[in-house]
């Protein structure tokens, strides 16, 4: 295995690079301010519109993308590398995301022609922006379970029941959604997918108010709301298949939890007093450090290991799975140190960007667990499809989806 | 393992006529001439297998020793020797209940004849020469010795892996050669031991991916309650946490076989980092793997203890987690990049 670019890597990487600095600040610490539910809400999405336009005209925007939709067709691992870059300078973050690494795929898949032609370029130019309607209050992990109803009407299907954790829904214009048009029916078998305008009469959003004080989710409520037959995404019935095609892809789009790590628990621990000493001579400290830069080192060299598969031509091994689940808790555990190390005056809120960050990191660190396919959801995963592991019997199998016990 | 012998003399014949004692062995030397990556493959082979043979011993540290630090009379009498199995090598470092450092060795060489003894020398059993750690008059000096000579005294030590030989030797007045100058002994065992923190990584995650195959093959097949264990969550979440650290420890270590292989100056760094990610895998699937085998894998008959036993020894041998952790954090420190994202 080779940790080095290849020359024509390089080439890529410095011109990324070279771009990223001539249009962007590079981040000056691990906080990311530049994130939707941060700040002012208006200006920011004009900032990341603004940031996306800039993009999608030099090219960067979708690279992997082809050319007609405004794409470069560019390589998996180019793609990776503009991340890498992009990642290194402060740009906002947390409006697009979703809808191109979610909704982009499923419409790239299952749209018809006039349909990618239409809908392809604003939404890689960020003039319209996509969310994700997938979970219900009844069906977080266990996403199958959703409620809302379908029920077709002549050339039309309305919409009725409640969705939630939809990432940015009172700002999108359009969203994907999966639907039960059939309770009668095996729990997969009822499922129909569709896209939707979010402007559409008898649409209500109301946002959540998260732990971190932020909102970057909302409940959404349908009451009577029409979708064209024409915006179905795959056949009748087909919703759970078409909804698996972007649930893989947002195991990917949800990966390593931005936010103060190792080094910034090493760079802190350095300066942070201990008894008159610095906070890095204490042995408890060290070998703490030392199993976070171990995790952290190893997600790097995890993804160099995908890379390099990539760069291969060969199809990069599961090990890409753990990526969430290890940086999530990673994340939690810097988050606790960083807060502790401040004894009592780690309670108090501050402008110190170091002690903020941690904060940040303690108090995001929960939802990073749960988004995405929770810790438990992640480790059925691995265990299932990487170790084989048999599933758990399910009492949900072989039964039509009204008659599958459903608790409070 | 009941087997009176802690060394398989079939294996390590075989082992010997392959070729793999002399893979890093220049080929004037007879040896191979090849570089570490190849080394690395024979490491997690042998680290899966649990080999009863003194291969890390001998290779990754006697052997890398003196083809890095020796003079040419040395190499030209030993290392064809080490090729064709006739010599054996170790290293004997530790002497106390702690852990070595520089300021606590007590073997004392002066006019080349060591004095003093050392304990838990590992395949001491098979070994016919050592590298053997001492203070000099200037500092630690690294002294070769040959172990047939009559003043130097090898009492078997039992440990808690009976597949390796360990033993203390006592050294009264035994004629030694210096390896190297007499001044730098101690930075060129540092060197060695990051050297072989690599390699041993490689042991590590070999045996770790065996525990979690034989656990995970277990879980399959072992029904309890009408199923088979590996449907419970509690054996699955299990499986993956065992998964997560294997996967983070091999990222690790090949990232440290590439640190070796270019000699790169992030190689100290990476190579803790490879060792304490690997001990702590082996540690936990080694583990697991009985706890997920329930009362069989608290049978003698079963291999859950060998792996178990191995990874406790294999945590130990060139030093222990915790003298890897402050040895991953001192040289980010040195460095003071800390960047590992």
């Amino acid at each position: 295995m080779n940790f080095n670019d290849t020359e024509q890597q390089a080439e890529f990487r410095a011109r990324c690079s070279a771009w990223l600095k001539d249009n962007a600040q590079p981040k000056t610490s691990a906080r990311n301010d530049k994130r939707y539910g941060k700040t002012d809400q208006k200006e920011f999405l004009k900032s990341a519109l603004e940031w996306q336009k800039k993009k999608f005209d030099a090219g960067w925007a979708m690279l992997h993308w082809p050319k007609i939709y405004g794409g470069l067709e560019a390589s998996p691992i180019e793609r990776i590398i503009w991340g890498q870059e992009e990642a290194k300078f402060d740009v906002p973050w947390g409006v697009y995301e979703i809808g191109l690494g979610m909704a982009g795929p499923v419409m790239m898949q299952y749209a018809t022609e006039e349909q990618k032609q239409r809908y392809l370029p604003p939404m890689a130019a960020g003039e319209e922006i996509w969310c994700q309607l997938f979970s219900e209050p009844s069906a977080g992990s266990d996403v199958a379970g959703l409620r809302s109803r379908a029920v077709q009407d002549g050339s039309d299907w309305i919409i009725n029941g409640q969705k939630v954790w939809t990432s940015g829904a009172h700002f999108c214009d359009y969203g994907i959604i999966v639907v039960r048009h059939d309770p009668d029916v095996d729990k997969h078998a009822g499922m129909t997918f569709f896209f939707i305008d979010m402007k559409s009469p008898g649409i209500d959003i109301k946002p959540i108010k998260q732990i971190t004080g932020g909102s970057s989710f909302n409940e959404v409520y349908f009451n009577d709301v029409r979708i064209p037959d024409s915006q179905r995404l795959g056949a009748v019935g087909d919703g759970w298949r078409v909804a698996i095609t972007t649930l893989m892809n947002e195991r990917l789009a949800v990966g390593d939890a931005n936010g103060a790590d190792a080094t910034e628990a090493f760079k802190w621990a350095q300066k942070q007093d201990d008894h008159g000493q610095p906070l890095i001579q204490n042995r408890a400290v060290r070998e703490s450090i030392a199993d976070w830069y171990c995790q952290a080192s190893g997600l790097k060299n995890t993804k160099l290991r995908t890379m390099s598969a990539l760069s291969r031509g060969d199809t990069p091994g599961p090990e890409a799975s753990i990526t969430k689940v290890v940086s999530a808790n990673k994340l939690q555990a810097v988050g606790n140190f960083g807060i502790d190390s401040l004894d009592m005056a780690g309670m108090l809120k501050t402008d110190d960007t170091d002690v903020h960050s941690f904060h940040d990191a303690w108090l995001g660190a929960p939802g990073l667990r749960i988004a995405g396919g929770t810790d438990e959801i992640l480790k059925n995963i691995i265990a299932e499809r990487v170790l084989g592991l048999p599933q758990d019997p399910r009492a949900d199998k072989g039964v039509a989806f009204k008659d599958i016990p459903s608790g409070k | 393992m009941d087997a009176e012998s802690d060394l398989d003399q079939d294996l390590w014949n075989q082992i010997v006529s392959m070729g793999w004692t002399g893979i890093r062995i220049p080929e004037q030397y007879e040896g191979l001439g090849l570089g570490h990556l190849e080394l690395c493959v024979v490491a997690e082979e042998l680290g899966r297998s649990l080999a009863p043979v003194p291969y890390s011993s001998s290779v990754y540290l006697f052997t890398e020793i003196l083809v890095k630090f020796a003079n040419e009379d040395i190499k030209k009498d030993l290392l064809p020797k080490l090729v064709t199995g006739e010599c054996v090598g170790t290293l004997a470092l530790t002497e106390q209940l702690y852990a070595p450092t520089e300021d606590n060795i007590n073997t004392k060489v002066s006019n080349d004849l060591i004095s003093g003894k050392k304990i838990a020398v590992p395949d001491a059993n098979a070994a016919t020469h050592a590298i053997v750690v001492c203070q000099g008059d200037k500092g630690i000096e690294l002294r070769l010795i040959d172990l047939s000579v009559k003043n130097c005294v090898l009492e078997k030590q039992a440990t808690i892996d009976d597949t390796r030989g360990y033993a203390a030797i006592e050294f009264n007045n035994a004629p030694s050669t210096l390896i190297g100058d007499a001044e730098n002994g101690w930075s060129m065992l540092q060197n060695t031991l990051d050297q072989a923190a690599v390699l041993f990584s490689f042991e590590q995650i070999g045996g770790a991916q065996a525990a979690l195959d034989m656990a995970t093959d277990y879980a399959k097949h072992r029904f309890a309650f009408g199923r088979a264990i590996g449907s419970y969550q509690g054996i699955k979440h299990k499986l993956a946490d065992m998964y997560i650290a294997l996967t983070l420890a091999k990222s690790n270590t090949y990232y440290g076989a590439w640190a070796l292989s270019t000699d790169s100056s992030e190689l100290s760094v990476a190579a803790a980092t490879a060792r304490v990610s690997s001990t702590e895998a082996f540690k936990l699937c080694a583990q697991e793997n009985i706890q997920t085998h329930g009362g069989n894998g608290f049978t003698w008959e079963y291999d859950c203890h060998m792996f178990y036993r191995r990874a406790k020894v294999l945590s130990l041998n060139i030093g222990s987690l915790a003298v890897w952790k402050e040895k991953l954090i001192s040289g980010l420190e040195k460095s003071n990049l800390a960047s590992a994202n």
